[in-house]
């Protein structure tokens, strides 16, 4: 599924809603957990799961044609936990991972 | 960093905010837009949301584990598990913001 997918299945549910305005809609909530990780924040959708930002330390890298050794400077990468009921629905109701935290 | 965590309420707050909807019609619509993600992933579709990420269903295979705090050896199932991978907009947004 694509975003214009699910954008077509919402604009379905909700007929008295303009496709613009679902498309604002659907947008805006990606737009939100972007701007959130952005700022370094938590996003935790009970159920879904939870968005956080992981930060890599700066180090020492290599090119593997050259062996040259290169400094990579420190990021911040977002990481994405699926919540315990996506997790247990995935897996027809069995718990796929016994680190529980939602 | 992590100065707050964000839930629904703030996303519902967002729509609320950005198209003038109802909250309580806002709230509705940030539940379906993650039931049908969801529904799309149990279905074992991938979805992607273009300049966000792609959420994919991976299939594991078997193996042994080890439980790290008795070293006892325990079967792990083949399981569904779900990875996200961050558009590189998505990256490079996060990285300008964060890494200066």
């Amino acid at each position: 599924m694509i975003k214009s997918e699910l954008i077509q299945r919402l604009t379905e549910e909700n007929p008295h809603l303009y496709h613009r305005d679902v498309e604002r809609i659907v947008s805006t909530v990606f737009d939100e957990i972007a701007s959130a990780l952005s700022a370094g924040d938590r996003v935790e959708l009970r159920g879904f799961g939870a968005f956080s930002v992981k930060r890599r330390d700066a180090r020492m890298g290599r090119n593997p044609r050259t062996g040259e050794a290169v400094p990579v400077p420190e990021k911040h990468v977002p990481f994405f936990k699926t919540g315990k009921e996506l997790r247990m629905r995935l897996n027809d109701g069995a718990d796929g991972d016994d680190d529980d935290e939602d | 960093m992590a100065n707050k965590t964000h839930t629904r309420l703030d996303l519902t707050e967002a729509v609320y905010r950005e198209v003038g909807l109802s909250r309580n019609e806002s709230a509705e619509l940030v539940e379906s837009i993650l039931g049908h993600v969801s529904d799309a992933l149990v279905k074992g579709e991938t979805v992607k949301i273009s300049s966000f990420g792609t959420f994919q269903v991976r299939q594991k295979g078997a193996r042994m584990g080890r439980n790290p705090k008795t070293g006892e050896e325990v079967p792990i199932e083949p399981r569904r598990v779900l990875v996200f991978r961050p558009s590189h907009i998505l990256k490079d947004k996060i990285n300008d913001a964060l890494s200066g």
